[in-house]
Parts: C-alpha cells; sequence; structure tokens
C-alpha cells in the first residue's frame, strides 16, 4: 500500500460525470461520498497463520436529490457509463417517493479542522511483516505451553465527499490493530490494541499479557453469581459504553426510542461520570465531519452525571428546533449519517473522563470483588433502563484481599447501565482501547460496585 | 466473468499456487424503509468483483479486487500468492483439501417474481400503507417498516476444474411499533424482529408476508405491553413459537456445530465449542424429539442456506446433525473434513461477497417437526401450567455456547391450558444440552416454518451472512423464566 486509493479530484471527477448524466434534471441537487482503500489482515490460529486476506477497493454512491425527495445509488463501477447509471438509479429512486416537506436542501461548505491520521510506514506494511508479528504472538505463547490465536491487520483509506453545492469533504487514514488470545487447558487470556500507527503497536507485550492472563486464570473455581464489586479492564467498559452512545443523538430522542428521551438535561450518572466525543483528541481515529460533509465538533454529552447535550445531524437539529421552541437552539454538530437513513446521527469519537486510581491500585483497595478482562456478547435486554447482558471472557478473575486469588468461571451478567454509571467508585487514566462489540474508545478501567452476575457457566 | 475466473487462475497457477479458487461476483440490493409515515431510506446498491483463493506450500492466502480488468485480477493473483508465501512462514498445519470431483453447473434460484421489476412507487406504497395502519393505534410512537432485496450472480472456478454459475435472489420484509410512555420502551415486530422475514424468493415473498394485514395486531400489542404485568423469576414450562426456535437453533446448535470453531480457528473472535471431536456418536444433545439437519438443498425449502453448491464448489448437501437427540455431526469445509478424516466435505463453505473468504457457515438448521399433528393451540392446550414466547427481543450465549439466554417481545401465562394474561419482559436461560434434553414436544410440518437470519457475524474481517432455520412451536420443561431482570429493576 502507498498513499490513498482515491483523492479529491477524482471526487470532483465523478461529481461533474453525474451533474452531466442529471442534465435533464437540472433542478437536482447532487452529492457523492467515495470510499476507498486497501486493507490486510493476517490470521492466526493453533499457533500459526490459517487465514490472510487483501482487499482493494473504491466505491462511490450518489446521492440525488429532487425537490423534497432524496436517494441514494452505489457502484463500483468507476467510469463514466458507472457513475451515469447510479446517478440515474439514484434520480429514479427519489422520483418514486412522496415529498418530505421537512427535508433540508444539501450542505453548504464549511471549514473543517483537519487531523492527520495517515502514516506511510503503516500504509507500506507487507505480508511478510504481518506474518512475523503473528510469528512473535505464536512464540510468546508456545514459549508457555500455550496456544495462540489472533489477528494483525493493517489498512488504509480514504473518504471524500463533494456536493453541488460546493462541500469538499477529504479524509485520508491508515490504521493497524492486533488482538491475541492466549488458550491453555482450562484458560485463556486476551489482549489487543490498535492505532492509526503500526509504530505506537507492541504485539509481543500484548501477547505477553494474554499469556500472563491464561496462566494466573488457570484452573478457575466456580462463585455464586451475585451482586459483586467489579473492576472493569477498559476493553470491558468501551463495550458496554458502547451500547450507551447511539441514544445520544437527537433523532433517537425525537423518535423516543432513546433511554434518554425524557432525561436530556437531567442528573442521570454519578458525579465522577464524564462523556464526550471528540474526533480531535490525540488517542482517537476517524473523520473529522460527517455523512454530509459537515465539521464535526467536539461535544461534551455527559459532565458529572448531568446529560447535557446530544449529537445532532443538520435535519435533526431542524427537527429538534421545530419541536422545541424554547431554549438554546440546536446546531448539526457534524454526527450525521449519511442520508437518506432513519437514526441520525451518534457520537463515535467518545471519551470518557478518567480518573487518578489505576488499574493495580483499584485492585488493591478491594477486598472482594471481580476483575474483568473483556466482556462478550453483550445485548440490550431492556432499551429505557439500559439493561444489557453479557458473558465475561478470556481472563475473570476473583480478587481478595486486595490481590487476584485466580480465576473464576465466565459469568452472565444482567446490568442496568444507568444503574451502574450511579456505582462507579474509581477510575483510572483514560486509554484508547479496542473491544470486539463496539468501535475503539478513550477509556478508563472502572471499578463498580454492586454489579450484577446472574448466572454462571461452565468453563 | 469466465474471462476474469480465467485470468486470476492462470495468474495464480503460474505464480506457484498448487490450488486457486477464483469467485466472481455481482451484487445488486434494494433496500427501502418507512418511519412514521415518511421515507426512511432508499437506496440501490450495485458491487462487483474477484475473489482469488490460492494455496502455496500448504498455507493460504486470499486477495479481492473491484477492478475486474485483466491487469488488476492478475495482480490480486499474485498477492494472494505472495501473502500465501508469507503464511507458510509461521505456518501449522499443511493444509489439505478432502477431494471433489470438478464440478460444471448453471443454477438459478427460483424467483416468480423480480422483486428488481416491481416499481418502487409500489413498494413504498406496500409500506407506507403498513406504516399507517401501525400508527392508527393510538399509543404507538414510532412505527418502522422495511423491505430488502437482493440478487447474487457468482461464477466460481477452480484450478480442479470447476466452473459453477450461480444467481440467487433474495428478498425480505418486516415492520415494528414502539410505544413509549412512563419510561418504559415496548415494541412489537412481524413477522420477527430484527427486520422480518428473508428467504431466497421474489417479490412473492412480500405478498406472503401480508405487512398490512398484521399492522393494527402489532400495534395493539405494542401499547398492550405497557399495562402487562412483569413476566416473573420462576422455572417452568415454557413453549416457544417457531421464529424463536429458529434463533435458538441458530445461537445453541447452529454455531457449535461449525468444525471450524471446534478445531480453534475462531478462538480469538467467535470463540470455540463444547462439541469437542470425541463428542460424535456420544453425547446426548437432545431429547429424543429432537432430530436436526443441515440441508442447503432447494428441497428442503428457499432458505437463505440455501444453494446448488458451496463456496469450495461442493454440491449443496443434507447432513444429519442429531438424530432422535443423538449428536452425530459437524458442517464442515474441504480443509475441515480432511484434518478429522472425513472423506468428504459437507459442504458448508459460504463468503459474503467477491471481497471476503469462503468460511463455514450454517446453510438451513432445521428441526424436524413432529411426526403427530400438533398445533400450537393444542400445546397450549395440553399445558396445565407454563409460558409462551414470541418474538425475539435479545439473544446471548458464551463464547463455547453452553449458558445462553434469550428475551422475547412478549409472552403470556398458560394456566390448565389456556393462554391468559400477557406478560411484558419475558426471558429464559439455560444451557444448551439441558434445555434441549427437556424438550418433550414440537408441533407438526404444517405448522414448521423455515425463518431467515440475514445478519449473522463471523470471522476476521468480520462477514455477514444469511442463514436458514426450520423451527415449529415447541415445548421445554423446568427452565429458568425471567432471568434477564434479575439484576434489578422493573
Amino acid at each position: 500500500m502507498a498513499g490513498p486509493r482515491l483523492t479529491m479530484d477524482e471526487a470532483r471527477a465523478w461529481l461533474a460525470q453525474a451533474r452531466k448524466a442529471a442534465a435533464s434534471e437540472p433542478k437536482a441537487e447532487l452529492e457523492i461520498t467515495a470510499e476507498g482503500g486497501d486493507s490486510a489482515l493476517t490470521r492466526f490460529a493453533n499457533n500459526g497463520i490459517h487465514q490472510n486476506v487483501a482487499e482493494s477497493s473504491v466505491a462511490i454512491s450518489v446521492r440525488a436529490q429532487v425537490g423534497k425527495r432524496t436517494a441514494r445509488a452505489a457502484t463500483h463501477r468507476l467510469d463514466e457509463r458507472g457513475v451515469a447509471a447510479a446517478t440515474a438509479r439514484a434520480i429514479a429512486l427519489a422520483r418514486a417517493q412522496t415529498d418530505d416537506p421537512e427535508l433540508l436542501a444539501m450542505a453548504e461548505p464549511e471549514a473543517t479542522t483537519p487531523v492527520n491520521r495517515w502514516d506511510e510506514a503503516t500504509a507500506a506494511i507487507t505480508p511478510a511483516e504481518r506474518a512475523a508479528a503473528a510469528g512473535a504472538m505464536v512464540e510468546a505463547a508456545k514459549s508457555h505451553g500455550l496456544t495462540a490465536a489472533g489477528i494483525c491487520a493493517t489498512h488504509c483509506s480514504a473518504v471524500a465527499i463533494v456536493n453541488t453545492r460546493g462541500v469538499e469533504a477529504y479524509y485520508a487514514s491508515t490504521g493497524a490493530e492486533y488482538s491475541v488470545t492466549a488458550l491453555g487447558e482450562s484458560s485463556s487470556g486476551w489482549a489487543k490494541a490498535s492505532s492509526p500507527r503500526w509504530g505506537d503497536l507492541d504485539p509481543r507485550a500484548g501477547a505477553r499479557m494474554a499469556v500472563q492472563k491464561a496462566l494466573a486464570s488457570a484452573r478457575p473455581r466456580e462463585i455464586e453469581p451475585g451482586k459483586y464489586t467489579v473492576i472493569l479492564e477498559p476493553a470491558a467498559v468501551l463495550d458496554l459504553i458502547g451500547f450507551l452512545v447511539w441514544d445520544f443523538g437527537a433523532l433517537p430522542v425525537l423518535d423516543q426510542r432513546s433511554f434518554l428521551s425524557d432525561r436530556v438535561g437531567k442528573k442521570v450518572f454519578g458525579d465522577n461520570v464524564s462523556i464526550r466525543d471528540d474526533v480531535f483528541h490525540p488517542l482517537q481515529s476517524g473523520m473529522p465531519f460527517d455523512g454530509e460533509g459537515v465539521p464535526r465538533q467536539k461535544v461534551t454529552l455527559v459532565e458529572r452525571g448531568w446529560v447535557k447535550n446530544l449529537v445532532y445531524a443538520r435535519q435533526s437539529a431542524a427537527q429538534w428546533n421545530e419541536k422545541h421552541t424554547t431554549g438554546e437552539r440546536a446546531r448539526a454538530t457534524g454526527h450525521g449519517f449519511g442520508l437518506p437513513n432513519e437514526y441520525g446521527e451518534a457520537p463515535v469519537n467518545v471519551v470518557i473522563e478518567g480518573g487518578t486510581t489505576p488499574l493495580e491500585q483499584q485492585i488493591a483497595g478491594t477486598e472482594r470483588g471481580i476483575l474483568v478482562t473483556r466482556l462478550w456478547y453483550i445485548r440490550e435486554v431492556d432499551p429505557y433502563q439500559k439493561i444489557l447482558t453479557g458473558m465475561t471472557r478470556d481472563g475473570t478473575f476473583l480478587i481478595e484481599n486486595g490481590k487476584l486469588a485466580g480465576g473464576v468461571r465466565n459469568l452472565r451478567f444482567n446490568q442496568s447501565m444507568v444503574e451502574m454509571l450511579n456505582q462507579v467508585e474509581a477510575l483510572g487514566p483514560a486509554v484508547r482501547a479496542s473491544g470486539e462489540e463496539s468501535f475503539d474508545m478513550v477509556v478508563p478501567a472502572m471499578k463498580v460496585r454492586e454489579f450484577s452476575f446472574t448466572e454462571v457457566t461452565k468453563f | 466473468m469466465r474471462d476474469i475466473g480465467g485470468w486470476g487462475l492462470d495468474a495464480a497457477t503460474a505464480g506457484g499456487a498448487e490450488y486457486a479458487d477464483v469467485r466472481v461476483v455481482e451484487e445488486r440490493h434494494r433496500s427501502l424503509a418507512t418511519k412514521n409515515g415518511k421515507l426512511g431510506h432508499a437506496v440501490d446498491s450495485e458491487s462487483q468483483g474477484a475473489g482469488i483463493r490460492v494455496l502455496v506450500d500448504g498455507a493460504w492466502g486470499f486477495a479481492a479486487t473491484d477492478d475486474c480488468r485483466r491487469e488488476a485480477v492478475e495482480e490480486a493473483a499474485r498477492r494472494a500468492v505472495a501473502i500465501a508465501r508469507a503464511s507458510a512462514t509461521v505456518r501449522g498445519r499443511r493444509a489439505v483439501l478432502a477431494p471433489e470431483a470438478a464440478q460444471r453447473a448453471v443454477w438459478v434460484s427460483p424467483c416468480k417474481q423480480d422483486p428488481f421489476a416491481v416499481s418502487v412507487e409500489a413498494q413504498l406504497g406496500e409500506l407506507l400503507a403498513a406504516d399507517a395502519e401501525l400508527r392508527a393505534i393510538a399509543g404507538v410512537t414510532l412505527a418502522e417498516a422495511q423491505m430488502n432485496f437482493a440478487r447474487q450472480r457468482q461464477l466460481f472456478v477452480s484450478s480442479e476444474g470447476s466452473e459453477i454459475e450461480q444467481t440467487r435472489t433474495l428478498s425480505g420484509a418486516g415492520m415494528a411499533a414502539l410505544a413509549f410512555a412512563n419510561g418504559e420502551i415496548q415494541k412489537r415486530s412481524y413477522p420477527n424482529s430484527f427486520g422480518g422475514q428473508y428467504q431466497l424468493k421474489g417479490y412473492e415473498l412480500i405478498g406472503e408476508i401480508a405487512l398490512k394485514e398484521q399492522a393494527r395486531r402489532v400495534g395493539e400489542e405494542a401499547v398492550a405491553l405497557h399495562k402487562a404485568p412483569q413476566c416473573p423469576q420462576t422455572a417452568g414450562t415454557l413453549i416457544l413459537d417457531s421464529s424463536q426456535l429458529g434463533l435458538q437453533i441458530h445461537e445453541s446448535i447452529g454455531h457449535p456445530i461449525e468444525l471450524d470453531r471446534v478445531l480453534g480457528s475462531e478462538a480469538n473472535f467467535a470463540g470455540m465449542s463444547f462439541l469437542t471431536l470425541d463428542q460424535p456418536g456420544k453425547l446426548r444433545y437432545g431429547s429424543p424429539l429432537v432430530t436436526v439437519v443441515a440441508d442447503a438443498r432447494l428441497e428442503h425449502g428457499p432458505g437463505l442456506g440455501t444453494f446448488a453448491y458451496d463456496d469450495e464448489g461442493v454440491e449443496a448437501q443434507r447432513a444429519e446433525i442429531i438424530r432422535e437427540g443423538q449428536f452425530l455431526g459437524y458442517i464442515t469445509s474441504r480443509e475441515t473434513a480432511a484434518e478429522i478424516g472425513l472423506p468428504r466435505s459437507n459442504g458448508c463453505m459460504r463468503a459474503e461477497s467477491w471481497n471476503r473468504l469462503p468460511l463455514i457457515r450454517m446453510t438451513n438448521i432445521s428441526i424436524e417437526p413432529g411426526a403427530l399433528p400438533l398445533s400450537l393451540e393444542e400445546l397450549i392446550a395440553d399445558t396445565e401450567a407454563g409460558f409462551y414466547l414470541e418474538t425475539n427481543r435479545s439473544w446471548s450465549i458464551d463464547d463455547r455456547r453452553f449458558n445462553f439466554q434469550f428475551g422475547t417481545e412478549i409472552g403470556w401465562e398458560i394456566q390448565h391450558g389456556r393462554r391468559t394474561r400477557m406478560l411484558k419482559n419475558p426471558s429464559y436461560s439455560g444451557i444448551t444440552t439441558e434445555f434441549w434434553n427437556s424438550m418433550d414436544a414440537i408441533c407438526s410440518r404444517e405448522h414448521w416454518r423455515l425463518w431467515g437470519t440475514p445478519n449473522c457475524g463471523k470471522g476476521q474481517p468480520q462477514q455477514t451472512m444469511g442463514t436458514g432455520h426450520g423451527a415449529a412451536p415447541a415445548r421445554f420443561r423446568n427452565i429458568k423464566i425471567g432471568t434477564a431482570y434479575a439484576g434489578g429493576q422493573s
């Protein structure tokens, strides 16, 4: 990989081709969203590479807006005929609708604060380098009599959004990630990390952590389910919070599908819970504009337990102001999804404010509790109480008298997130973390009292 | 398509691949949704590309490109070979494929009415009509309806001489009513949650689903749930509707029988399986009423797991997984079949599209219906006390597929053979084999339905696959009920 696979000039050219194709619809507005890149993922299991893949692609979608109607058509055919065909399909889809009186005209250009997350070295990583990293993780496990499974992945990608009102938004980025599970006879351990830069990652250190967890949790004992003080490592925190953040969109609140439907502006969580969306945070990744090319803003979502703000797409901000005629007027925050969609927007660059109690200190200060490395198969049980269920996985430990006292069999939890975020006793420093149930976030390890485990499984 | 496949194969073998296959795929999708009387989304997409899989020195490589010009396809093939050579530097077991005869075939799935030939106006009209009926019920705060259509044309060619062209058309539709009031959100969906029902059919499926006809009942139930009592936490008899039983099969039978999970390939992500290699022929998976098959043949029905050949060129088969409660075996690929000494794969390798590697995926994993005539009403009449649960709301299972918990949108208490009061927030949980061994009744063929699960995730990079699950309402004894709310609240 070297250099972004698509450029702003190409996006402009596709928009010109779409305009030409739409010549018979002179009043139609057009938007092109182009996405392209190269990605590669090396996967290993049973101490060997068993899957190893790479993909190159560029695709565009054309959004056509004809009066108060809009639709989208996507294609990988990027010659003039392909672009024209997609444009015609989008216009036909739009024409087939009835008018939506609330539909806004397309976005106008605004200045975007750039972020630089393109790393040439990451873009140039070869299959041999990924294999070497995988090999290092395998060796770390084998040297302790364990079996390794995991991935090592890199990508470089670009997205461009242009429209006939002059929006020109472009973002190119690289990314790298590893994940490793070390498996023993009766236990397992896990570690994962990601960054825009391959050089930031230390797969060997991750493998050592996974090995250490597998060894320390061997021969797990079964404990009774119930309410425990729990220390959630950052990956476990982000996978839970990931089920919360979609409700911070204005449209889910307007639609009354959000747990915040009657809680905006209220104290919902404990004093030590503050959450913001910040694409510019040095540990974050992601593009600094939304699906219409609107610049993304920093937004404080929760401040010391108070739900302060939501995020808004343009359309949702207009709908919000229509419904709420008093108070501060809502403005687009640059978090909207590509139109047309029925979900509106969401914060996807989540930062949870950390504290001053590192993980080790949280453990040391716990008389009896459970340390959770990661969670698995989390699903929403109750959309308003925000009860989530799921399992612990790959390193669940009993804490006794401030020390890890061995592994325990994995437990099922059923826990209200509203309740949990009122029972936070300590927070570690916020770090960039990766899980499997949600996107990467900047989150702290979290000590929570009375976390509810309802069942125990067989391993 | 044949040219593209040939370019990829030739370049891969010239580069040193001892085995290669190429899948050239063209896809078209249409997705329409309405929300509260307005358009939700209208998206039409097409995609094409080639995925090239090679074996070099017993190690795998795969590369995919959406540029189907000769130079780009040949470059992708050379890239796949280079990747395989890198794999060989950290190779585990040498990959060996179970033998398979070369196949030449053209197959098109049955489609009575081409969904892409039906006007978008008509399709949106159907959705808006259902939406209006949902919103006609006082208390419904959000109405959603959707339709999705896909057509995939794929050419599979391999260095062993196979050349298989398949075209599959899929359709799906569903709707949901949400009711928010007094700090509670309730939801009812039809004909199933998470998008509705999906099958390997054309637009004729939409007529069968008949959204508008069911909309008022769906809306009324969503509102009525607010006044229903909370499902108790207890142990008792459970009857599941066929859609929930389909998801129960998916999670607690379909995934654990994937042989790649059993062998550890998914240990880092999707997890492993309790069905270790010493279990076939020994494990009592369920009661004698439990017979489960993996059947990709059209004779089984128009499921999301129905095809003529899998993505390794293996002909669709019917494999017995559980016979009268006895666990018999797994769903396989050519490589995993060879690894455990089977003579042939039972044909379950499937890839999401041209840009993804085939993995072992469920086809149609279905439970056989009961032999004697039995309807849901008769099953309830035969139950002294218990709970009848309908339509999935939440689902979760551990990474070896022992402990599960499901929530459903709605439930009813059964007393003295009658369905009595409605219950809100129902759930149940258990351990897989204990659960299936507790099944003591299942309804008969006329109440058996082939459900489609369009959103099954697996693999890294993750792939989404559609799977089929035939099921009829069934009864289970001594099941834990209401555990999802055992943590407190409500």
